[in-house]
């Protein structure tokens, strides 16, 4: 009696309908009637709107030229953002100074890049200079005489340049005063509480552009006489006293989400209330409004756009302003999709960016 | 009955490090630091005011305008006062606010549903969408709906038109007006009584389906009663319903209601815009309910439509409606960009025009910033209280 040890057959491929492309076209787009509907209905609406699109921007677009007798009409006339480009990048800044402005940028390039790193040692100088030294030289190099340079007035700023000192001068100066704001909106101090609230919801509550027109009429009229600001300081004030109220409040939102034990801890450790708050809570706090506070940054990026109702000539006025210019009329269009890309490119970066710290800083106590 | 602590007085701390007289010296600290800034303020201003011969006071409201308007609501001439340019403004905000909520709401509730789609063309669509659009300042949509698109349109001879009753050219949207006959208000009265009568077959079914357990479809009864009494109605009286529509006359087009390309560009932007932020609101609350719910649904035998509207919606509404409050509060603050196309709403008509005919500075900034606060201070209360009902409750 001989043994025979049972064989089964080798598997059958899965039917040929599911697997592949035609599985993966079953399972995704035409899983049932309705959903066949749909992508034959997003198909059209694809057919409908890119060529056209692609024509316009790429195919058909006049690319080289140096004046209005190079756009034939039939695309985009890229021309015209060519011939611009200086002065929405820059604005009025004088010609021969504009290489201040591009080493500001490099250097906040290379200064920022070992923080956008993994760990290494140039980390915590990098942060120093960034946070210290850079705001100085920038300060310097842009207006002048602190480094013996010629003066620049700031009303010759602009362009993209304006755009992002705005939103970098908002964004450092509304983090420490939001922070502040939100700790007194917890404090347990009723006058304290009552004015951080106070002033959290008044600059909630009221429009930007109100605020921007709060500051270039009213603010005058605050000071005593002869004191004036700048218009750009001016608007920077604005920017920074409504974006600390946004910042507290997503702050807010991460001291309430730390449970009640961590303050007791700190509280059973003998820490006093700065330490507490800086060594325990906060650091915590932050870490979980990292997405709240990107998203408010980004917020801020796209409200700077907003001083152009002060007469602020940052990069989407510099845009408004060539679209009227006689020898270019009619290439608005062109002028703000390039605008609509700029923003686009800082903000989308800032947001996927701030999706990659949060799952570098998840630390599994998500709840 | 031994104390080993008797005798021994408890050490006090410090005056200085005592909390409680801590937290009375901050307080009072603060307080006359605000009081000392407010009042330096309040000195400046009435200092600078005298040397520049403002004379403050909401006197101005009573003198005459002397602009036009070339939206208003209610009838406005330039002869009519601050004060009513006040309200022309305030409607005119209302009125675009109100239809971006709607408009925003609509599309952004099909993009976030869209965006969760099993169908992968579908969902990449709706983040295509949800990703450029919010991306890109809302100002920058503005003008490129108003200079780019619709100051492009052709001239009222060329018009577009839809079936010879809409129009579009660069003069606006031209759509027919309806005309209301006498007898209408008959129609409105059947459709009262049609939505109270529905209500209550409503009711009435659920509680027979509580007491018996059968099911009675109100869906096909209130249709019937909604769409049905008043249609019977309006037939009743007479039919006094008849459109006005815009026909050309010389150059421009006469009759019909007229949606000028100021409001048709602030509103295209506005509700695009918002559209992308709601559609994330909306995938984020549905996203938080868990799908344990779901299949907890499917184990009772309820079928995918009901799952969907009695499971997931209601727990998915809890999380949606808080930041969705915020997104119509912040549409109607950001209906305030009207200012930079000439759309004549508040901020433009009355913060704008009247602060700069009058001078009056102080008094229409803090009129029209009073405005937007009272509106915020109410929604943002009303969100608290409801935070509040439904945060977890900790220890």
């Amino acid at each position: 009696m001989s043994q025979s040890t049972h064989v089964p057959h080798p598997d059958l491929p899965p039917p040929s309908a599911s697997t592949g492309v035609i599985g993966w076209l079953r399972a995704n787009l035409f899983s049932s009637p309705l959903n066949s509907a749909l992508t034959l209905l997003g198909l059209y609406l694809i057919w409908l709107l890119l060529p056209p699109a692609l024509n316009w921007l790429l195919f058909k677009a006049d690319w080289s030229g140096s004046d209005r007798s190079a756009c034939h009409g039939e695309g985009a006339c890229w021309v015209f953002i060519k011939v611009r480009l200086d002065q929405f990048l820059y604005g009025f800044f004088p010609a021969e100074e504009r290489w201040r402005i591009q080493l500001s940028w490099l250097l906040a390039v290379v200064g920022a890049a070992p923080l956008f790193m993994k760990r290494n040692p140039l980390r915590m100088p990098s942060a120093l200079f960034m946070l210290f030294a850079y705001p100085l030289i920038a300060y310097g190099l842009y207006t002048g005489p602190l480094f013996g340079l010629p003066l620049v007035e700031t009303s010759q700023w602009g362009g993209l340049m304006l755009t992002l000192t705005i939103a970098v001068v908002g964004i450092a100066g509304s983090l420490p005063g939001g922070i502040l704001l939100a700790l007194g909106r917890r404090s347990k101090m009723p006058i304290i509480r009552s004015v951080c609230v106070v002033i959290i919801e008044f600059w909630r509550g009221v429009p930007l552009i109100t605020v921007l027109f709060m500051s270039s009429v009213m603010l005058p009229l605050f000071l005593p006489e002869g004191m004036n600001f700048d218009k750009l300081l001016r608007a920077l004030i604005g920017v920074v006293l409504f974006e600390s109220a946004y910042i507290a409040e997503v702050v807010r939102g991460g001291l309430q989400a730390i449970p009640k034990g961590q303050y007791e801890a700190a509280d059973a450790l003998g820490l006093n209330y700065p330490k507490a708050m800086g060594l325990i809570i906060l650091p915590q706090a932050l870490k979980l409004v990292i997405p709240g506070i990107v998203n408010t940054m980004i917020a801020l990026f796209k409200d700077t756009s907003l001083v152009i109702i002060i007469g602020l000539y940052d990069l989407l006025n510099s845009i408004q302003a060539a679209a009227v210019d006689p020898n270019w009329l009619g290439f608005a269009t062109e002028g703000y999709v390039f605008a609509a890309l700029m923003y686009w490119v800082f903000c989308f970066s800032m947001s996927r960016y701030s999706q990659a710290l949060e799952r570098r800083l998840h630390t599994g106590h998500k709840r | 009955m031994n104390n080993p602590n008797k005798g021994l007085t408890p050490t006090k701390p410090p005056l200085w490090n005592d909390p409680t007289v801590r937290a009375v010296v901050f307080q009072v600290i603060t307080l006359l630091a605000v009081i000392a800034f407010g009042w330096y303020l309040f000195e400046n201003t009435r200092h600078n005011l005298e040397s520049r011969g403002i004379a403050s006071g909401f006197g101005f409201l009573d003198s005459t305008a002397g602009f036009g308007i070339v939206q208003s609501l209610i009838p406005y001439g330039a002869s009519d006062t601050y004060g009513y340019v006040f309200w022309v403004g305030l409607l005119n905000t209302l009125l675009v606010t109100v239809l971006g909520i709607a408009l925003a709401t609509a599309i952004g509730f099909t993009l976030g549903i869209a965006r969760l789609s099993k169908n992968w063309l579908i969902s990449r669509l709706a983040m295509i969408y949800v990703e450029t659009f919010r991306n890109i300042p809302l100002l920058l949509q503005i003008f490129f709906w108003y200079f780019a698109v619709l100051r492009n349109m052709p001239a009222p001879r060329d018009s577009m038109s839809l079936g010879d009753s809409v129009f579009l050219n660069i003069r606006g949207l031209y759509v027919p007006r309806p005309i209301f006959g006498e007898h209408f208000s008959w129609v409105v009265v059947a459709l009262g009584v049609a939505i109270v009568a529905a209500l209550l077959v409503r009711r009435w079914a659920q509680r027979r389906q509580e007491a018996t357990g059968q099911p009675f479809h109100t869906l096909w009864a209130m249709l019937g009663l909604i769409v049905g009494l008043p249609l019977i109605v309006y037939f009743l009286s007479g039919q006094p319903l008849s459109w006005e529509v815009p026909h050309l006359a010389g150059f421009n087009f006469r009759g019909g209601w007229v949606v000028i390309p100021e409001l048709a560009a602030l509103l295209t932007a506005l509700s695009i815009y918002t559209a992308a932020f709601i559609a994330e609101t909306v995938r984020a609350g549905i996203l938080a309910v868990s799908h344990g719910q779901t299949e907890a649904a499917g184990a009772l035998g309820l079928r995918p439509g009901l799952t969907l509207r009695l499971i997931i919606i209601p727990q998915a509404m809890r999380v949606i409606i808080p930041p969705l409050t915020s997104q119509y509060l912040n549409l109607a603050k950001n209906s305030t960009l009207a200012a930079a196309i000439g759309y004549p709403d508040l901020v433009s008509t009355f913060a704008g025009t009247v602060l700069n005919q009058t001078g009056q500075a102080i008094e229409t900034i803090a009129i029209t910033m009073s405005v937007y606060l009272a509106l915020s201070l109410a929604i943002s209360t009303l969100m608290n209280w409801y935070n509040k009902r439904m945060a977890l409750v900790e220890r």
